[in-house]
This record gives structure tokens, C-alpha cells and sequence, in this order.
């Protein structure tokens, strides 16, 4: 996919830090993270669970839960820090120039609410729109999503439906007030795999469209490959690759990365064998010294132990975490 | 629709009695600290007053608060208050604590042998228990005293045939899910017998739920208790109780204010204490509760 | 299934409870030691009254045969005749059953007014001073005898202040309104702890919920929010509780009528029971069961209109 040209950026997070108080220490889930969206770009936002994917996401809208502050950093959305505003100013944001799609669409929607009323609420609240117009927007863009029947529909609550059409609901509550950005949380982790293919092209279909930017979590590799133009590899927290998805894939920077790709299975190649990544995810409440990855990297030396490696940018838009990340290129060189 | 469960307190998991730690819990300890505060000063009556508090002193009816060395004043036929006050917790706090004695025991095993046996036993308990929960607690208590005669032994009889069946389904419900559990099965098939398993495997690790209940029920029968005294079908006079000596005092709230409120006051009191303590408990007895 | 087979299950569900209410009921006078009759009347006790009741209770027949005749008579709606009045006792308990209604009602409106604003303020700041504050109100009303603060309140804002009258039912709806609040918050205030127990209970279920932090990302406007998200939500479980604490509200309205001297059958059963009237206790007992049986349906009717998967079979 090649990126759309755009000058200005739609969305920069520049060293976002998030830590939630837990019972047994502060566990800083988000440490440094730097992002950059632009207009009509979808960026992906890999990793494991607990890399912090998800708590960067809800800290952009600010919906974090209560026990988790954003502690340091900016989220600057067409030249306004997010971090800064206050709770209204914020709300008039939310849903209307950002919007967010969720992983889990029955947990998503509000049980004892019509479909159709969930919604219309956006347009009514940020456009202003009268009961009747929002109806009809409703209507159209539960069209747009493909949901048989809408008119019917529209007076369903949310256990009538399945899995997937419920998802098409939460898109249309994502595209109901014309958002410039749509962060999605994992929003085909619980489909099945035929409706997830759906819904990932309904997904890229309506942002091309619409020209709207994506950010994209998930850790479901060939998904990002899917949809996405760019791609940030995220671990325990951190940012530690970022580049277009065609060259991260291709060749990556980071064993992490590297490892990812070898864990994950590959249709083009069925017959070749998977290689997991060794060891667990590290805890963030006392993060291995150095860089967070030492402990499970097979080209880990010295001085990786020893210093926290920042996130450096290389050439044309590539950006590396690893201090030995030439060790990656002759991994796949080798492989070549 | 049937519920089993009517408690008002969060009712969640089926861990034994945790004796470690108890003093962390701010309720708990405030709670603890305060009813037996009240129940000392009830029980050292006669050190706390020299005062007897049936004795009439028609002099000195209706005094205020100091006169005459009545520290909270007198009655209308002159029986000091505070003794009254004492005394008369004596028998409200006895009786409230016995009163939930025997609907705990009575409801746990019925309880029991519906959870666990099933099929006929538990249809009719069940339906007992439906029927007998459709009439209002209080209607159907005072109903009984009607019938049974006013007095104490009343009290007690009314309010077991009718709070038995908060225990019931209490320890029902947990005996169903627990009857599942490995240790039972295992038990089982080593031949134990019925009695035995729910004597002392099941009912140890059900019991603490329907503890916790008990203390709510507590407050709940004293204000029964004092109600019906206060209509005069509970504790006979003379004999002291928080109920009557707020009857007595009713007609004269707009002089000698004392003699109504501060029995209510106490009893609110009393009642704040063991929920307190109630809560507490739930709080312990709570799953991962720090 | 649609609404009205919901109802007409449940329904039938209840007529086996119906039953046992009337079978307790009957069974009340045969609890009495000794001869019924005797200790019944009490002082009223002569040969005369005593063969009357004999006869109209048909003590000298079979148990069963007994309980036939009773449900014979309920069925053709008559409870017997009150020996105080000696009226018929449906009579008595349909002239004063308005007020008691009119009582509940106003106490469940009151109850609901003071306790949703608590529960939002306490569930919205968990563990902040405000919530430590509104827990500790249902701790004092739970131990709180009804009757003693109702007799507060009567001095207080009613013979010291003047602000309403202290007994009575009114006259007209203003009149009702002005004259049943004291009892109404009696009753009210006796319902508040456990409502406010359960609805900051609910709310923080709810407000943890992954639809709330939607409707969050989405923008609404926090008033929209609490309304239409939050409480819509947290109401659902409130009302099973509202429901199944119901019958001790109904208890509750027996002493604050008295207190009160309100014209209900709840004040009409204390003069009974303090007049050895049998029959009038009888019949207002089987009253009370019909209503709390009647009470607990509608419960179900509203927590199925509240909550839509219910609606669709269990």
C-alpha cells in the first residue's frame, strides 16, 4: 500500500508516559512513546499483550481507567495537546475528530440501548442534528458498513446480533460524526477469521474513502500487512521499530521484530516452521535493565545489559531501538 | 422470580473464618470497639448507677437531665432513665442475639438438607420458603405474637418460624455450589456418611456467609423487639426496654424530650455498632481481600 | 416471547405462593394454645361468642374440611366479620386499603428521590470523603426503629414547627400530599439504606463496564452519560433489591400508620391485634401476602421492561 501525500501532521505523540498505581508497585505501562500519524495514513501499533498498545491508544482520547494517569509527554492533534485540555473541551474531540473502535463489541455497546439510537447519539450530541436526522444518518451509515435490513435493524439491541455485525456497529458509531482519525483497539482480535477479512476491508475501504487516518492495534502481524501503511513495533512499553510495513517486514531492525515475524505463520509459506520467541514478556514495574529485550535476544551483548537504547532514526522514515540492529540484516541475509 | 439471596451485603465466595488480620479492617475494629462498649456498660449496669430501675418515685417524676442526681432525668411515675436505659439494654441486646440464635440454626439445616439432598426435599423447603417470604417480615411476626400471647417467649417463637428462611436459602445456595466441589466427591466416595459430609466437611466452609447475615438480621430483630414493646405486645412492663421507655416518653416530647429520643438514639446506635461489625466481616471474608 | 405470555407465566408461578399464603393464613387461628375461641375473644369470652366463633371458624369439623370452607369464602370475598365492629372485614379493608397505597407509593417516590442523587454522589468519587459519608447513612438507618423517627419528625416539623399536620389521611390529592409526607418519609427513610447500598453498588459495576468507556470515547456529554448510560444500567439490579426488600417496606407502614394514625389497613390490624379482633387480623395478613405476591410480579414486569435480554426467553 503506498502511502497517500499529505503535508502536516495529522496526530504527533511525543514521549507519552503512562503509569498505573497497582498493588504491587507503579507499573509504567507506557514509557516514551513517540508517534506520528499523517493525514490519511494507518499506522499499526504491534506487540505483545501488556506492550502497552492499548493503554497508548486510550490515553490519546484520555478514557484511560481510573488507576492509570498519563504522567509525562504530549498528544498533539492538529496543534492541540489532547493532554492539556480540559474534561469538555476534550469531550467535544471525542467522537467527533477522533474516534475509537473496541475490541470486544459485546462488551462495546450499551445492552439495554437500541442499536440504531447508539449510533445516532454521536451525531446528535457533536453535529447537533434533530432526532429525525440522525436517524437517517444512522441509517445510512449502518448502510455503508453493510448491515442487511437497517431500517429493521435499527430497533435490535445488542445480544441480537452476531460478533461481526456488532463490530459493523461500532464502525458505524466510529464514522458517524466524520472523524479525521479512528484509533482501533484490536477490533478483529475476537471474530472469527472470514469475518475479520471482512471487516479489515470494510475498515481500509471506508478510510480511502473518507481519507481518514487509522491507527491500528493489534498483535496479529499479517493483519497490519493487511491495512496498514506504517508500522510501530511496540515492547514492554516501548517503541522499538518503526517503518512503512513493506520494509519492516521485509527486513527488519529488531531481533524483537524479527522474532514476531518468525513466530507468526506466513500463507506464502506453509511448510516452514515456527520459531517462538524465548522467555515472557518482562514485568513493568521493575523493567530489565538496559534494553527491555536483552533477556530473551539471541544477539544480545554487553553493552545491551548496561544502557537503554533510545529509539534512533535512520534513513528515509526507518527508526530502530536495537544498538546492534545490523545483526538483524544478517540474520536475514542469511536467510535470503 | 426467585433470588436466594436477600442479604444486603455483597454476598461473594466461600472462604473459611480468616482469624489473621482482622484488626486492618477500620470498620471491623470501630465496630467491634463500640458494641462491646455498649454491652459492658449494660452488663456493669449496676456499677454505672445505683439507681433500681423499677423503682417509682412519683416525687420526682418528670425531672430533667441532673435533677435529683438522675442523670438523664426521670419518667413519668419517676424510674431514673439512665438506669432504665442500662438495665433495659440487658434485655434487648439478650434478647435480639438469642432471637437470631434459633433462626441460624434452624435455617442452616434446613438449608442444608435441601442443598444437599434435592429432589422432594428441596421442592417442599422451597416452596415453604416462598410462601412464608410473601408476607411482610414484621406482619407476619406480629401476627404471631397476637396469636401466641405477648412476652418474651413469644418473640422468640415468631421470629424463628419466620427468619428462619433468610438462612435457608443462604446455606442452600452455597451448599449447591459447594456439594460440587472435589473434597465432597471425594469424601463421597469414601463412604462417609450424608451427616458427616455436611456436618463437617460443607457446613465449616458455607457457615461463614450465613455469619455475616446474622449480624444485619441482629439489628433488624432489635428494632422488631423494640417495636413491638413500643406497641406494648413485646417485653412486658416492668420490666426496662429501649421500646417501652420510648412509648412512655411519647407524650411528652415537647418537655422532657429525653425520655423518647435518647432510647432511639440508643438503639440506632447499637445498630450502627453491629453493622459495623457485619460489614467488617463481609469485607474479611471477601476472596483476596488484603 | 412477547411481553404478555412473560406475565401470564410468571403469574402462574405465583398462585402455588397465592395458596400457601391462604393456607399460613388460616392456619394462624389453630397456632393459638388451648381453644382458639377462648383465647381469641379473650374477655369477650362467653358461651355465646365462643360457640359463634366455634361455628364460624367450623372448628368441630375435619382440618381439611375446615380449610375448604375458608377458601370458599375468600373466593366469594368474604373474610369474615370483625367482632370489634361488626362489619364484614373486606368491607373495613377496602375502605381503608387506599391510604396504605397511597403511603407506599409516596414512600417508593421519596425513597427514590433521596437515594439516586446519594448513590450517584458516592459511586461517582469511590472512596473519597463523599463516599465514606453517604455509607455511613444507611449504617445509621438500618438500626433506626421507623416509629421512633417518625415520632421526631411528628414534634419536630409537626407540632413545633407547624409546618404539617401530624396525623391523618387528607383531603384531595393537594391535601393528601400535604398531610402524608411526614409518614411517606418515615417510610422512605426506612427503605433508603439498603437502596443506597444497592445502587452505588450497581453504578460502580457499571461504571467499570467496557460500554461506558465507549460512550466515553464517543463524547457524550456527562449529564447524557450518567443518565442514559450509567443508571440506566445500574437500575436493572436496583430494582430486584427495591423488590425484594418491598415486604419489609410494607411491614414498615403498620407502626408509622399507627404513629401517624393514617386510615390504612396497616393501623386498622395494629387496633385489631391490640382489640383481640381476630378476624380483621386474618384478613389484613392475607392482604399483605397478596400484596407483596402482587408486589414481587410487578418487579419482574419492570426489570423484564428495563432489561431487553431478559425479554427474549431465559
Amino acid at each position: 500500500m503506498s502511502s497517500p501525500a499529505g503535508s502536516g501532521l495529522q496526530l504527533a505523540v511525543s514521549d507519552l508516559r503512562v503509569e498505573i498505581a497497582g498493588n504491587l508497585g507503579v507499573v509504567r505501562a507506557v514509557d516514551g512513546v513517540s508517534l506520528e500519524v499523517a493525514p490519511g495514513e494507518a499506522v499499526g501499533l504491534v506487540g505483545e499483550s501488556g506492550s502497552g498498545k492499548s493503554m497508548t491508544l486510550k490515553s490519546i482520547l484520555g478514557v484511560l481507567p481510573p488507576e492509570a494517569k498519563v504522567t509525562s509527554g504530549q498528544v498533539v492533534l492538529d496543534g492541540t495537546d489532547l493532554t492539556r485540555l480540559s474534561h469538555s473541551r476534550l469531550n467535544k474531540i471525542r467522537g467527533r475528530r477522533v474516534a475509537m473502535i473496541f475490541q470486544e463489541p459485546m462488551s462495546a455497546l450499551n445492552p439495554v440501548m437500541r442499536v440504531g439510537n447508539q449510533i445516532a447519539e454521536g451525531p446528535r450530541v457533536h453535529l447537533g442534528m434533530s432526532r429525525a436526522q440522525s436517524v437517517q444518518r444512522a441509517l445510512d451509515l449502518m448502510r455503508r458498513v453493510g448491515i442487511p435490513d437497517p431500517e429493521r435493524r435499527f430497533r435490535s439491541f445488542p445480544h441480537e446480533f452476531s460478533g461481526g455485525m456488532r463490530q459493523r456497529v461500532m464502525i458505524a458509531i466510529a464514522l458517524s460524526c466524520d472523524p479525521e482519525l479512528i484509533l482501533c483497539d484490536e477490533p478483529t482480535t475476537a471474530l472469527d477469521v472470514t469475518i475479520q477479512d471482512q471487516i479489515l476491508r470494510l475498515l481500509a475501504h471506508l478510510c480511502r474513502e473518507s481519507g481518514t487516518s487509522l491507527i491500528f492495534v493489534t498483535h496479529d502481524l499479517p493483519v497490519v500487512a493487511q491495512i496498514c501503511h506504517q508500522v510501530a513495533v511496540m515492547y514492554a512499553g516501548q517503541i522499538v521499530e518503526r517503518g512503512t510495513v513493506a520494509e519492516v517486514f521485509r527486513s527488519p531492525l529488531h531481533p524483537y521484530t524479527l522474532g514476531l515475524l518468525r513466530s507468526a505463520p506466513d500463507v506464502d509459506q506453509p511448510g516452514q516452521s515456527l520459531v517462538p520467541i524465548p522467555g515472557a514478556p518482562p514485568s513493568l514495574i521493575a523493567p530489565p535493565s538496559g534494553c527491555r529485550f536483552h533477556p530473551r535476544c539471541k544477539f544480545a551483548e554487553e553493552d545491551c545489559k548496561v544502557t537503554e537504547p533510545p529509539l534512533r532514526i535512520l534513513a528515509a522514515g526507518r527508526a530502530t531501538a536495537c544498538l546492534h540492529y545490523e545483526r538483524c540484516l544478517d540474520e536475514m541475509g542469511a536467510e535470503a | 422470580m426467585s433470588t436466594d439471596l436477600v442479604s444486603v451485603v455483597p454476598v461473594e465466595g466461600r472462604t473459611r473464618l480468616r482469624r489473621a488480620r482482622w484488626y486492618r479492617h477500620p470498620t471491623l475494629v470501630v465496630g467491634l470497639v463500640l458494641l462491646v462498649a455498649i454491652v459492658f456498660m449494660c452488663v456493669a449496669a449496676p456499677l454505672l448507677t445505683s439507681f433500681d430501675p423499677d423503682k417509682q418515685n412519683l416525687e420526682q417524676a418528670l425531672s430533667g437531665a441532673g435533677q435529683y442526681g438522675h442523670l438523664l432525668g426521670t419518667d413519668q411515675e419517676g424510674r431514673d432513665t439512665w438506669a432504665r436505659l442500662l438495665y433495659g439494654g440487658r434485655i434487648d441486646l439478650r434478647v435480639a442475639f438469642l432471637a437470631v440464635l434459633f433462626p441460624f440454626v434452624l435455617g442452616t439445616i434446613l438449608g442444608s438438607l435441601a442443598g444437599y439432598f434435592g429432589s422432594w426435599i428441596d421442592a417442599i423447603i422451597l416452596r415453604v420458603i416462598d410462601v412464608v417470604v410473601a408476607f411482610p417480615f414484621f406482619v407476619l411476626v406480629i401476627a404471631l405474637v397476637f396469636v401466641l400471647g405477648a412476652g418474651e417467649k413469644s418473640i422468640y417463637i415468631a421470629i424463628t418460624a419466620v427468619g428462619w428462611v433468610s438462612y435457608a436459602r443462604i446455606i442452600r445456595g452455597e451448599i449447591l455450589v459447594a456439594k460440587r466441589q472435589e473434597y465432597v466427591l471425594a469424601a463421597q466416595s469414601g463412604g462417609l456418611s450424608s451427616l458427616r459430609i455436611m456436618g463437617r466437611h460443607l457446613l465449616p466452609n458455607v457457615i461463614t456467609q450465613a455469619i455475616v447475615y446474622a449480624m444485619s438480621d441482629i439489628v433488624q430483630n432489635m428494632v422488631a423487639i423494640v417495636t413491638l414493646s413500643y406497641l406494648g405486645l413485646g417485653i412486658q412492663p416492668p420490666t426496662p426496654d429501649w421500646g417501652t421507655m420510648i412509648a412512655d416518653g411519647q407524650n411528652f416530647l415537647t418537655t422532657q424530650w429525653q425520655l423518647t429520643t435518647i432510647p432511639g438514639l440508643t438503639v440506632v446506635l447499637t445498630g450502627l455498632a453491629l453493622s459495623l461489625v457485619g460489614d467488617g466481616l463481609a469485607d474479611l471474608l471477601r476472596p483476596g481481600a488484603s | 416471547m412477547g411481553r404478555m405470555t412473560f406475565v401470564f407465566r410468571r403469574l402462574a408461578l405465583l398462585v402455588p405462593t397465592a395458596v400457601g399464603v391462604t393456607i399460613i393464613t388460616f392456619f394462624m387461628v389453630h397456632l393459638i394454645p388451648g381453644d382458639p375461641a377462648v383465647t381469641v375473644l379473650g374477655q369477650h369470652a362467653t358461651p355465646a361468642t365462643v360457640a359463634l366463633l366455634h361455628h364460624q371458624w367450623g372448628l368441630d369439623k375435619p382440618l381439611a374440611e375446615q380449610y375448604w370452607l375458608f377458601m370458599d369464602r375468600l373466593v366469594h370475598g368474604n373474610l369474615g366479620e370483625s367482632l370489634y365492629y361488626q362489619v364484614p372485614v373486606w368491607g373495613l379493608i377496602t375502605g381503608r386499603l387506599p391510604a396504605t397505597l397511597w403511603l407506599l407509593c409516596y414512600a417508593a417516590v421519596i425513597a427514590i428521590v433521596i437515594s439516586v442523587p446519594l448513590a450517584v454522589l458516592a459511586a461517582s468519587r469511590k472512596d473519597a470523603i463523599r463516599d465514606h459519608v453517604v455509607r455511613v447513612v444507611p449504617l445509621l438507618g438500618l438500626g433506626m426503629p421507623a416509629f421512633w423517627f417518625g415520632l421526631i419528625l411528628q414534634t419536630w416539623l409537626g407540632t413545633k414547627l407547624r409546618l404539617f399536620p401530624v396525623t391523618g389521611y387528607g383531603q384531595g390529592f393537594v391535601g393528601h400530599v400535604h398531610t402524608m409526607f411526614l409518614p411517606s418519609l418515615t417510610v422512605a427513610v426506612a427503605l433508603c439504606p439498603v437502596l443506597i447500598r444497592s445502587l452505588r453498588a450497581s453504578m460502580l459495576n457499571v461504571l467499570g463496564a467496557d460500554f461506558i468507556t465507549t460512550a466515553r470515547a464517543k463524547g457524550v456529554p456527562a449529564p447524557r452519560l450518567l443518565v442514559r448510560h450509567v443508571l440506566r444500567n445500574a437500575v436493572i439490579p436496583a430494582v430486584t433489591v427495591l423488590g425484594i426488600n418491598i415486604g419489609y417496606l410494607i411491614g414498615g407502614t403498620l407502626i408509622v400508620e399507627q404513629v401517624f394514625a393514617v386510615p390504612g389497613i396497616g393501623s386498622l390490624m395494629i387496633g385489631a391485634i391490640l382489640q383481640r379482633d381476630f378476624p380483621v387480623v386474618q384478613g389484613v395478613a392475607l392482604v399483605f401476602g397478596v400484596l407483596v405476591v402482587l408486589v414481587n410480579l410487578l418487579t419482574d414486569v419492570a426489570y423484564a421492561a428495563l432489561d431487553p435480554r431478559v425479554r427474549f426467553g431465559r
